[in-house]
């Protein structure tokens, strides 16, 4: 099958070394994601979330339109009617299966930061803010962490801030909370009981030192670590030719940097 | 209750003021927050409902903020909002950081009339732990079930961008229906619209639907773009050149200077 161009840009430094096919780092996080979505009915993605949103439209396109998706900021991919508040009152009801988080310092106990770093009344970085975090982490039952620069300053032994916490004392109400978290070099599991992440995978072109070298906190590893499997050639077609085009609605710059496809919105 | 200027439509945010504000993709008067920095307004108490975008970087950048209460302010694709990080680490301003529900249902409880709301979530956060006005009760209805209550919200004046109004006040807002909240916590209004309707919107069943009522409408001014250099959904999309030169000039403080010169001191004849 011919694959449709992708736009200018590196692709995975080393890809498929068969040279099969070459693809970008998002498509990569984007086919991670999209599998770790599995079967759910409802999907939403919050701001400043692309490459999520890019995984929610693909695993749309791979169930013939299951699960629902729901983008923060899009007008055709949202049923909400009832302004801001109905995604939270969708959420705290149990109406979304999954939802993405990311953090300016993500802990070991997955713990999330998305507000500064240092002294909270006197920060030396400020961070955007803690968006819906401080909620959804709580009540959404699978949620994604994501974040792309993979370093001891962004995976932290300890959050300075923290938005959303990983886990909570049995007597609040925590139905939902994080299952994963995926960067730019590999693929972390959380175990809720153990209050941890083990290492479920090193994307191509990684190793385990490397991940274990820019990991500011401890982390179980198993004896074999699997390689993230690459995007296959079903997926790319997905990604460049069904999934980037409803993309550009939301994030026209990054549809442009990476699809190379305009907003035709 | 149609103003004959935007400055008159906006003299009820005086210095001091509670103002409300949408997110960046539910309507936001930008042609108007150009002209509250013009007009120098100041110790604004700006309350995002629940974020901000340029608008409140602008007026932050501009000296116009005392606290800001808002879930995140950035500039999305964008990048971080320069003038608010600048502000934030140099002490400039006070933050009252929340997260996006919380605001959501504090604005219910003003329109509700009562004075909090219970939300999930939250406990064992930070968030939380800063804000000496939530507070964690054991849920009354049930065993050892705490959750937090969080106290009405309720500013002096909400301020949007919308679509369409009629002469009656009536403003039609779609299905962005966080307005109709802001308005119904707020005491007074102030809407910009893209145009006025001929005749009445309550006349036409599937208009009324989104409408809301001009009885909680202070004042309304004409200001087509008025969302600009933002988009006004299904109307027209954000200036993305221009949000780039924005992000770009507002790095430095001599940069902000020099766009708020060519892009609203600048404008004062218009």
């Amino acid at each position: 099958m011919d694959l449709p161009p992708i736009s200018t840009g590196t692709c995975m430094p080393n890809a498929p070394r068969d040279g099969s096919h070459s693809f970008r780092d998002e498509e990569l996080l984007a086919s991670v994601i999209a599998d770790l979505i599995g079967d759910a009915r409802h999907v939403a993605v919050g701001a400043s979330s692309p490459i999520p949103a890019a995984a929610a439209l693909l695993a749309r396109e791979r169930g013939n339109g299951r699960p629902q998706v729901s983008l923060l900021g899009s007008r055709r991919q949202s049923f909400f009617t009832d302004g801001g508040r109905e995604l939270f009152d969708c959420a705290g009801q149990g109406r979304i299966d999954v939802f993405f988080l990311s953090g300016g310092q993500i802990d070991g106990e997955g713990n999330i930061n998305l507000v500064g770093i240092g002294d909270y009344a006197h920060p030396t970085v400020r961070f955007p803010g803690s968006f819906g975090s401080s909620y959804l982490y709580y009540v959404v039952p699978k949620v994604i962490l994501f974040r792309l620069e993979h370093s001891r300053r962004t995976l932290v032994a300890k959050v300075d801030f923290i938005s959303a916490p990983g886990t909570s004392p049995h007597n609040v109400h925590r139905p939902g909370g994080p299952i994963a978290l995926i960067t730019n070099r590999c693929l972390f599991a959380f175990e809720r009981q153990r209050r941890r992440f083990a290492l479920a995978s090193v994307h191509p072109g990684h190793s385990v030192a490397e991940v274990v070298e820019h990991t500011g906190f401890e982390f179980d590893r198993p004896p074999h670590v699997p390689v993230t499997p690459a995007p296959s050639i079903e997926t790319l077609r997905m990604l460049r030719t069904a999934v980037a085009p409803q993309l550009a609605e939301v994030y026209p710059q990054f549809a442009a940097q990476v699809f190379g496809v305009g907003n035709t919105a | 209750m149609i103003a004959r200027s935007l400055d008159e439509a906006l003299a009820v945010i005086t210095d001091g003021c509670v103002l409300a504000v949408p997110r960046e993709v539910s309507g936001v008067a930008m042609a108007a927050t150009r002209a509250l920095v013009r007009r120098g307004v100041r110790r604004l108490h700006l309350i995002a409902l629940p974020t901000s975008s340029l608008q409140a970087d602008l007026l932050i950048g501009a000296g116009c903020v005392e606290t800001i209460e808002t879930s995140a302010v950035s500039l999305g694709e964008f990048g971080p909002a320069p003038r608010f990080t600048a502000a934030v680490t140099s002490g400039a301003i006070r933050v009252k950081d929340a997260t996006c529900p919380a605001l959501h249902a504090a604005f219910q409880a003003a329109e509700k009339g009562v004075p909090f709301m219970p939300l999930r979530g939250l406990i064992g956060s930070d968030v939380l732990a800063q804000r000496k006005d939530w507070k964690v009760v054991d849920n009354p209805f049930g065993h050892d079930d705490p959750i937090v209550l969080l106290p009405a919200v309720k500013p002096d004046v909400a301020l949007f961008h919308a679509p369409l109004a009629d002469r009656d006040g009536n403003v039609w807002i779609g299905r962005d229906r966080e307005l109709a909240t802001m308005a119904h916590a707020a005491a007074k209004t102030v809407v910009t619209v893209e145009k006025l309707h001929d005749g009445n919107l309550f006349d036409d069943p599937s208009l009324a639907a989104g409408a809301l009522g001009g009885f909680y409408v202070h004042a309304i001014a004409v200001a087509p773009k008025g969302a600009w250099p933002l988009g006004l959904a299904d109307h027209y999309v954000a200036d993305a050149a221009h949000l780039a030169d924005y992000a770009r000039m507002a790095a430095s403080g001599d940069g902000f200077a020099a766009y708020l010169d060519r892009h609203v001191y600048a404008q004062r004849a218009a």
